[in-house]
């Protein structure tokens, strides 16, 4: 669940429904952990957007009910035990159908304002 | 959809490493985030705070993690166990709600169960609701019975009718290896048990004209008296019983759970057979119909035709007919009519209970709320969803119910058990319907509903309480205040009502009770003490004729008074308080006659009869013997005598003597009957009936071989009755006796009393417990608001308050609200009394000594209640009281 809270209403909220999308879309290049998944969030989106980091815990665990991601227990570059999150290949076609649904939605809000505008 | 339910499954095992996993994921998240801003410089301490506050609640939201996983049902068995928990820690008011809740539930369920055996369930006849009952009307008697003649005719004449059939009610004499035996037999009509749609389990039933003279004699049994008489054989069929001196070949078996309470006690079903003189006589009413209407009927359009042929009778045979009308009532009522004010008073006095234990039940919840609502508030500001808070609450709630409940239903299963225990074996003959009451579906259902209710109070109450307050508020507030207020001001409205309805509880006890004892002190013309009687049946073969009658009743005088212990003997045909059945039809010689019905009931008896029930005659002189048989005396100049009672004098004497005048039956051979004496009004039927007037002749005049004896003892009557019984037995041991019985014990049994005295015991109780809630829940009112006000009483004592102020200012609020309740409660009590006037006898409504008793008792037990908290607050020590909080 995105956590829409007053405290950080200063940043764009993230829209409803799309913190999986993201997720998934961050794992697409390497298995990450979920501390990483968030910086990853955070830099891919030059800061702007900002996810309550806890979070994403919530999600991996709707991904990993759905079948959308693997965990996996390895040892990080400082040795540390951390759990490290692949995509399978039932969350890339899952990505695909998300993403092209989320095109399809932006594409749609944009005509919208862009005949506002005029 | 089936792959995350395996996923779900598998993890329900290992939910333990689940839960560190991801708490050991969620720690080296914030480690590493604390440890990268530490690398851009931030202090240690800082960078673990950030770290701590951009990952969020990581409670809820590890809780948020395992929501994913877990199946629907864990987190409500969390609730459950933390509800058990709760509850565990706080005995005393959950042991207190459970039985105060399983308390109003089992009484409401076990009346219940009485109400729909009676009054829900439909007669287990078939198609129920086209049976009628079916009577002729006479004078004062509006469900008369049938003659045999007429039923003939009404059965021939009558198009409304698919079947119109006949039962009476009888005691024939069975010869059984241990002597002869009175049994209670019913005659029915050959399609009786077709018009109710019964099929006997074994045997055949009768068939179209077997219930005429001509046909041989046949009877079916009742099961309990196949398995009682026959063991339950099948080779009965067949076989031949000796009823009344006749040959009998029994034909079938009923079904076990047939019962036809009107007719009951039965444990024979024979044919009609009319050969006896009543049977014959259209004069004589002895049969009562049961019909079925054809489709499209109505129960006006059948009363209208019967009375149609009714008064086509009367102008047929005026001689017999006259003011003979017709009556008809659905047979369900017929049946469960006279039970239902009783039964609905009950039902009426246990939801009065019910609404006194949810009273009770939602003060408590109120106050528990009051003392959680600060719990809830801190559990609310640590980050727990109100929703869960609310959850919790009613996941408490329910549990409370739930075990109430179940509790609730077993003491109901109890109660139903021990209540039909306490109804006599031979009024439950009469309402089968009581028979086999249990935790039926109705009664589940019921039972349902009613915890259903209690689920919404146990939700409603501290929920609107909680939703109330906000939550900042209350934690701000502490113990004090307005939400004290508030309860009070809630509280203190429901201990009203909860004493209101004690009230109403407490007066309809004290009227029934009241209407018991002014029944029993009713004046009933005789001394039932020291009394016993028995029924004698002599066997017609062996005593045909009018002397050999007469002379079997002087031997069995004889006989009876030469037993030790015994002070007189006399005979009669009925006794007193049975009925005021058994009529005739008069006339007042020498007074025009336009055709009136004057049906008045008669009793032979013999000389001795006033004397030994302890009558008094207030003019004219009793019976004497004169030796000499009236009955077959024909000489007209030679008048028989009776003895009428008072009532009968200040009906058609009124301002004249009777003695000396004459009467004659509506018969135009009647020999004229003189007046000889006047009896004080002996009551003949029911203790709650109006007296009527009656007439006695001497038994001599018309002996029978069926006799009740009447026998004053000297000593204990009940232990005199074997000794009785075997002197008639010595005497012939084939007249059937049966068992015996006292008078005392027959106003005690009889129907009125047995009706009066268990509602009087049953509200009672009912209201006695009403008195203890109602006046604990007073007292945790007051209790509680001297609780919320120490400190307020401790400041005005601290200024000078003297301690009878302070008693004052107690006794004073509880004051109100009894007085509130007293007053509430006497104007619904009046109105719930006129509700159950039938059951009142001799007690108006508005009875005021009962009233004022039950002020005063209410008043002296909210005194009491209130003067244990007072005298606390009075005893508070204004320093101590200061200092607290």
């Amino acid at each position: 669940m995105v956590y829409i809270s007053s405290i950080m209403a200063k940043k764009p909220e993230l829209m409803p429904g799309t913190l999986d999308m993201l997720i998934l879309k961050t794992l697409t290049r390497a298995p990450l952990h979920g501390y990483g998944i968030a910086l990853s969030i955070k830099t891919l989106s030059d800061e702007i957007l900002t996810v309550e980091e806890g979070s994403l815990y919530p999600a991996l665990q709707r991904l990993l009910l759905q079948g959308w991601v693997k965990a996996e227990w390895r040892r990080t570059d400082t040795n540390r035990r951390a759990r490290y999150y692949t995509l399978t290949a039932a969350g890339r076609k899952q990505l695909t159908a998300e993403r092209s649904h989320f095109e399809q939605m932006i594409s749609a809000i944009a005509r919208v304002m862009q005949d506002a505008k005029e | 959809m089936k792959f995350t339910f395996f996923k779900r499954l598998a993890l329900l095992f290992r939910r333990e490493k689940f839960n560190q996993e991801l708490e050991e994921e969620m720690a080296w998240h914030r480690d590493q985030k604390s440890q990268d801003l530490q690398s851009a410089g931030t202090s240690p301490d800082d960078a673990h705070h950030a770290a701590r506050r951009e990952f969020g609640n990581d409670l809820h939201l590890r809780e948020q993690s395992q929501d994913v996983f877990s199946f629907w049902f864990e987190t409500t068995l969390q609730d459950f166990r933390f509800a058990l928990r709760q509850l565990r820690k706080n005995p005393g008011f959950a042991l207190t709600a459970i039985l105060m809740l399983a308390l109003g539930l089992s009484v409401s369920v076990a009346i219940f169960a009485f109400v729909d055996g009676a009054l829900l369930k439909p007669i287990p006849f078939k198609d129920p609701q086209q049976l009628l009952g079916v009577y002729e009307e006479a004078n004062q008697c509006l469900y008369c019975n049938l003659s045999y003649p007429d039923y003939l005719d009404w059965k021939k004449l009558n198009k409304s009718l698919t079947a119109l059939e006949v039962y009476d009610h009888n005691q024939f004499t069975l010869n059984t290896p241990s002597g002869a035996e009175p049994i209670f037999i019913t005659r029915v009509s050959d399609g009786f048990f077709r018009v109710l749609g019964i099929t006997p389990i074994l045997g055949r039933d009768f068939y179209a004209g077997e219930d005429l003279l001509s046909a041989p004699r046949t009877v079916m049994l009742s099961y309990a008296a196949w398995q009682k008489r026959f063991g339950g054989k099948p080779e009965v069929i067949g076989q031949t019983v000796i009823l009344d001196d006749n040959p009998t070949v029994i034909i079938a078996v009923l079904p076990k759970d047939f019962h036809f309470a009107p007719a009951e006690p039965a444990e024979f079903w024979a044919t009609l057979h009319p050969e006896r003189g009543c049977d014959l006589r259209r004069s004589c009413h002895g049969l009562y119909g049961v019909g079925r209407m054809k489709d499209g009927i109505t129960m006006q359009g059948a009363l209208s035709e019967f009375k149609d042929i009714a008064a086509q009778l009367t102008k047929q045979y005026p001689d017999s007919n006259t003011g003979q009308g017709a009556n008809v009532e659905v047979l369900s009522e017929v049946i469960v009519g006279p039970y239902r004010p009783l039964l609905l008073m009950l039902l009426a006095g246990a939801g009065l209970l019910l609404v006194i234990a949810g009273v009770n039940i939602a003060s408590l919840l109120l106050v528990r709320s009051e003392a959680r609502k600060r719990e809830f508030a801190i559990r609310n500001a640590l980050g727990a969803a109100r929703i869960r808070l609310m959850r919790q609450f009613m996941t408490e709630g329910l549990l409370l119910v739930l075990i109430g409940s179940a509790l609730g239903l077993l003491f109901a299963y109890w109660t139903i058990h021990i209540l039909t225990l306490l109804i006599p074996t031979n009024l439950l003959l009469k309402t089968p319907f009581f028979l086999d009451l249990g935790l039926t579906p109705h009664v589940l259902v019921f039972t349902a509903f009613i915890t259903l209710l209690f689920a919404i109070l146990f939700f409603v109450t501290p929920t609107l309480r909680l939703s109330l307050g906000r939550t900042r508020d209350s934690l701000a507030e502490g113990s004090r205040g307005s939400a004290g207020n508030a309860w009070r001001f809630l509280g203190s409205k429901l201990v009203v009502l909860e004493l209101a309805t004690a009230v109403v509880l407490l007066v309809s006890a004290g009227l029934l009770g009241k209407s018991l004892l002014l029944m029993l002190r009713t004046p009933i013309g005789m001394q039932p003490d020291h009394l016993a009687t028995i029924q004698l049946t002599a066997p017609d073969k062996s005593y045909p004729k009018s002397p050999d009658q007469l002379a079997l009743a002087r031997r069995l005088y004889a006989e009876l008074s030469a037993v030790p212990g015994v002070k007189s003997v006399a005979f009669s045909s009925d006794i007193p308080i049975n009925g005021w059945g058994d009529t005739t039809w008069i006339h007042i010689l020498g007074r025009p006659w336009h055709g009136e019905h004057e049906d008045v009931p008669e009793r032979d008896v013999t000389p001795e009869y006033f004397s030994t029930i302890g009558a008094k005659l207030v003019r004219g002189r009793p019976f004497v013997e004169t030796g000499r048989p009236f009955v077959d005396n024909e000489d007209p100049s030679q008048p028989h005598e009776v003895i009428i009672n008072q009532a009968f004098e200040r009906k058609y004497f009124p301002g004249e003597d009777p003695l000396g005048k004459q009467l004659s039956y509506m018969s135009p051979k009647s020999i004229p009957m003189e007046i000889i004496g006047i009896v004080e009004d002996i009551k003949e039927g029911q203790l709650d009936t109006e007296n009527r007037p009656a007439l006695y002749f001497p038994l001599n005049q018309s002996p029978s071989t069926f006799l009740n004896a009447v026998v004053r003892t000297s000593t204990s009557d009940h232990a005199m009755i074997p000794a009785l019984i075997s002197a008639v037995h010595r005497l012939d041991p084939n007249i059937a006796t049966s068992a015996g019985t006292t008078f005392t014990d027959i106003i005690e049994d009889s129907p009125s009393a047995y009706l009066r005295r268990t509602s009087a015991w049953l509200i009672g109780g009912f209201a006695a417990f009403a008195l203890i809630l109602g006046v604990v829940g007073l007292y945790g009112v007051i209790a509680y608001s001297v609780s919320q006000r120490t400190r307020e009483i401790g400041v005005r004592m601290a200024i000078g308050a003297q301690r009878t102020t302070v008693y004052k200012l107690v006794l004073k609020e509880a004051g109100y609200l009894t007085t509130l309740g007293i007053v509430m409660g006497l104007a619904s009590a009046i109105a719930a009394a006129t509700l159950m006037k039938d059951l009142l006898f001799g007690v108006r409504s508005w009875d005021v000594p009962t009233l004022a008793a039950v002020a005063i008792v209410l008043s002296a037990a909210s005194l009491l209640a209130s003067f244990i908290p007072a005298h606390r607050a009075a005893s508070v020590d204004p320093v101590e009281a200061l200092r607290s909080e």
